[in-house]
């Protein structure tokens, strides 16, 4: 058995390793989406890429009509995707050390947040494509949030690393408890999925906005790799359809830990307050997603609202403010 | 989630009268409902931000921030800004939102009811634009035997199925003188259920919530090793009653702190970290209930029936004996020191009213583990390894008669004399077990030793059992809402004539914003063109299938 310290900067190695390939898979992307001229290719693209990445049915040498710009589109996306799959292998890696060489669930301090968060989000895209591979234009939707889901993951990375950490090791007593493992990684991995959820929402607003300019004519016509607005917002409820009953779990397994702790299921806390205020403007994203008049760019803005609470109640209310709290452990 | 049918619901309100009849269905419209949860989560901002009287874990922050902000304090105040969670204006959101709520979920819960009565909504006219359509003509099409089969495909699948009366066809479509059979399912109406579970649930939540702030008690208090508490209102250091909080019949339990434990890390990067608490209780649950003992430790609380004794917080009570000029032990015991940081430097005052002839105070720190700075001593770690008493002394009179109330952690200095030693303050250090003489003879005091004090936080909430029980309804009806799809299936039979072919159509269409499950009409439309494949009669000729799917979603 090796020691804790050998385990603890394994895990820091392999963090390391999976921040260097983040990168490139993101370079990678990037270098896919500015070579793809997009629209009018983007079905024979997308089909070249469901055979190659995610094994969908392919019908036919579709690629063979988009010759070279598509091709090279292709081993881009291609490689990019290989390269978040191994960057997310060594990630789920190093968070497992990490855990073994703190003798508990390694998530109980704001580097191991930032740490376990990120690799939610990457696993996340993943699968997200991996649901997306049936159709081949809901796939190309789907690799377009790469860059920026696989960005966020590696700049999350690079602060946990350099800002956030902390060296491994035991538990302050009051985060000893079993609710630790249920209400930490309930609201983890809803951090991580709302992530793709925000940049769904974001990619929307943008399309949407270059779709406004290029009908009203001011704009200049930019080419853009953003995939159409309705598979986007498409995708971003689906996300948020499955992450908000998960939120909302969490936040009750947070109150029965505060009922266990302290007394009072609710207090008011501004941890509580702010998971309260995430919880309040996705409820209404989803609300407006149901509403004719409130679906699409208004809505999108409302989901982006609730995530932006949600990174305050993790960054925010974690550094600046105090409560009962502020143990995480900065 | 109310798939916008919630408009329509709106106009079915309850009041006669137009302008009320206007308000109402404004008010439990979706949008409005929108709007009061943005200004809901809006409105709760200034409570995380700004400190709050009964909800902070810090119950001096309001007293402090005013005496900071003397201009800006009062107006905030009269806004209710330091009270935002029981202020009029967060109330009158959350209750706007409440019957917004309500006037939309009773209508569609009458509706919900009914629909369980009707038949599965007829198809619609052009049935090749549902979302998702497939025909076919087969040989030799038994009409009969293909509306039976079509009925248990779907009955299989949970839907509720009517089969209609064969009609003549319509006679654009098809030759004249065939008879059409319409085969209608419906599925998935525990979504709508669910849906109105969850907003149902938010109103017990409400119950409970407001059962406990009605009927519950909080209290703190705050015990040195060797005292003792007994579960009544005068003992609490800060007690928050409720409104209708039964102040005498409070659970009569009476306990003794016989010890407390504190561990630290002691090694290297994270030296200083806490690492374990325990508080060892020998407790009486009623006066009549044999002694028992318990260990109360973070997240371990000490439950008797409905209320619990929760850790929440540690400190030093250095144990002291005062001598007065006369030479008579005028105080000896622990006197609780308030932590100042995570070094455990604490602060606090000894008041010796019994003194005599003049009353004495002392005020001071406590260092577990002193270390010299260039500014002064300071407490290097947590844990009382090499403790010092810090203190400077008063004589005169406390001022404990006046009848106003006093805080034991600061001393009144008004009529009070600060003692000197030539023309300094008299300052001294004590380790334990050393003595201190007064100058001009007016007594010693005695470091005897260390001990420790908890803070514990007692409390009774008798509405979270329905707080709970609204949560899992609430997260129940929210699943349901969000996972199922309600969806309508037709099969249209075209029964063959002499002159042509007969006709199989199958047409889904999802009723809510979530889609068609992936695989299910696939599976149907497989299914009911199965049974003539094996005597390999029917040749699956001119066939259809249309997806609307991926440009069509959200009703």
């Amino acid at each position: 058995m090796p020691s804790e310290q050998a385990l603890a900067s394994l895990s820091n190695s392999l963090v390391y390793a999976a921040l260097g390939i983040y990168v490139l898979a993101m370079l990678s992307y990037a270098a896919a989406a500015a070579v793809a001229p997009v629209r009018m290719q983007r079905r024979a693209t997308a089909v070249a890429l469901a055979t190659v990445i995610a094994g969908a049915p392919s019908s036919g040498p579709a690629s063979l009509d988009e010759p070279t710009s598509s091709q090279r589109a292709g081993f881009g996306w291609r490689t990019g995707t290989s390269l978040t799959v191994l960057a997310t292998a060594l990630h789920a890696l190093g968070v497992l050390m990490r855990g073994l060489a703190s003798g508990r669930a390694p998530w109980g301090n704001m580097y191991e947040f930032a740490l376990v968060g990120a690799l939610v989000a990457s696993i996340a895209y993943l699968v997200l494509l991996r649901i997306q591979r049936r159709s081949a234009e809901d796939l190309r939707v789907a690799l377009s949030l790469g860059v920026w889901v696989v960005g966020l993951v590696a700049l999350t990375l690079g602060l946990a690393i350099t800002v956030l950490y902390v060296p491994a090791g035991p538990l302050i007593p009051v985060l000893n408890s079993y609710w630790l493992v249920i209400h930490v990684a309930a609201a983890i991995t809803c951090a991580g999925v709302f992530t793709v959820g925000a940049v769904c929402h974001l990619l929307y607003l943008l399309q949407v906005r270059s779709g406004r300019r290029a009908e009203s004519g001011t704009g200049r016509g930019r080419r853009t790799t953003l995939p159409s607005a309705e598979t986007l917002e498409r995708i971003a409820y689906k996300v948020h359809v499955f992450a908000f009953p998960l939120w909302t779990f969490a936040v009750i397994a947070g109150a029965i830990w505060a009922e266990n702790a302290w007394g009072r299921y609710w207090g008011w806390d501004p941890k509580e307050t702010w998971a309260f205020i995430t919880w309040v403007m996705y409820a209404a994203y989803l609300h407006a997603a149901a509403t004719p008049s409130w679906r699409g760019a208004r809505g999108a803005v409302l989901g982006l609202l609730g995530y932006a609470a949600l990174l305050f109640n993790f960054i925010g209310v974690n550094m600046w403010i105090s409560g009962l709290h502020s143990y995480a452990g900065v | 989630m109310a798939e916008g049918s919630r408009d329509q619901a709106a106009r079915h309100g309850p009041h006669p009268g137009s302008l009320g009849r206007w308000v109402w269905s404004r008010l439990t419209s979706m949008r409005t409902a929108i709007v009061l949860l943005i200004s809901l989560g809006v409105a709760s901002i200034p409570g995380s931000l700004l400190p709050q009287r009964g909800v902070s874990s810090d119950p001096g922050a309001v007293v402090r921030f005013s005496r900071e902000n003397p201009d800006l304090a009062p107006w905030l105040d009269r806004l209710g800004l330091f009270g935002v969670y029981s202020a009029p204006w967060f109330a009158a959101i959350y209750l706007l939102l409440l019957i917004s709520m309500t006037g939309c979920v009773v209508p569609r819960l009458v509706r919900l009811w009914r629909a369980f009565g009707d038949d599965p909504a007829p198809p619609p006219r052009h049935l090749e634009r549902a979302d998702r359509y497939a025909d076919w003509e087969p040989e030799a099409l038994q009409a009969g035997a293909m509306v039976a089969h079509a009925q248990a495909a779907l009955r299989r699948r949970g839907y509720r199925v009517r089969v209609d009366r064969p009609v003549p066809s319509p006679a654009a479509t098809t030759e004249l003188g065939s008879v059409t059979t319409v085969v209608r399912g419906e599925k998935g109406f525990l979504r709508e259920a669910g849906n109105l579970l969850f907003h149902a649930s938010l109103l017990v939540m409400l119950l409970g919530v407001a059962l406990g702030s009605l009927m519950g008690y909080e209290g703190r208090v705050a015990v040195a090793e060797g005292d003792d508490f007994t579960n009544v209102i005068s003992q609490y250091d800060d007690f928050t009653p409720s409104p209708l909080t039964d102040l005498a019949g409070l659970r009569p339990f009476s306990f003794t702190l016989n010890d407390f434990d504190a561990q630290f890390e002691t090694v290297a990067a994270r030296r200083g970290e806490p690492r374990s608490f325990r508080a060892d209780l020998e407790y009486r649950s009623s006066p009549q209930a044999p002694v028992r003992t318990a260990s109360v430790e973070p997240n371990k609380p000490l439950a008797m029936g409905s209320t619990k004794v929760f850790l929440t917080g540690h400190g030093y009570a250095p144990k002291v004996t005062v001598r007065d000029g006369g030479g008579q032990v005028a105080f000896s015991g622990p006197v609780i020191f308030m932590p100042r940081d995570s070094t455990y430097a604490s602060d606090g005052v000894i008041k010796v009213p019994d003194a005599t002839p003049e009353q004495l105070g002392f005020e001071g720190f406590f260092l577990p583990t002193v270390e010299m700075g260039p500014s002064g001593p300071f407490s290097l770690f947590p844990d009382d390894l090499d403790p010092r008493l810090v203190l400077t002394a008063w004589s005169g009179d406390l001022g404990l008669d006046t009848g106003i109330a006093q805080s034991v952690f600061t001393l009144e200095k008004a009529g009070m004399n600060q003692l000197r030693s030539g023309d300094q303050p008299f300052a001294f250090s004590l380790k334990p077990g050393q003595t201190a003489a007064l100058p001009g003879r007016k007594g010693t005091i005695t470091f005897d030793g260390v001990a420790r004090f908890a803070n514990l936080q007692i409390a009774r909430d008798p509405g979270k059992e329905v707080a709970l029980l609204a949560a899992i309804l609430l997260l129940t009806g929210l699943t349901l809402s969000l996972t199922i799809a309600r969806r309508r299936a037709w099969v249209v039979v075209t029964a063959p004539t002499t002159t042509a072919r007969g006709r199989v159509q199958v047409a889904a269409s999802a009723v809510t914003r979530r889609g068609l499950p992936r695989e299910e009409f696939d599976q149907i439309s497989e299914e009911l063109r199965a049974p003539a494949e094996p005597n390999g009669r029917s040749r699956h000729s001119p066939t259809r299938s249309v997806a609307h799917q991926s440009t069509r979603h959200g009703k």
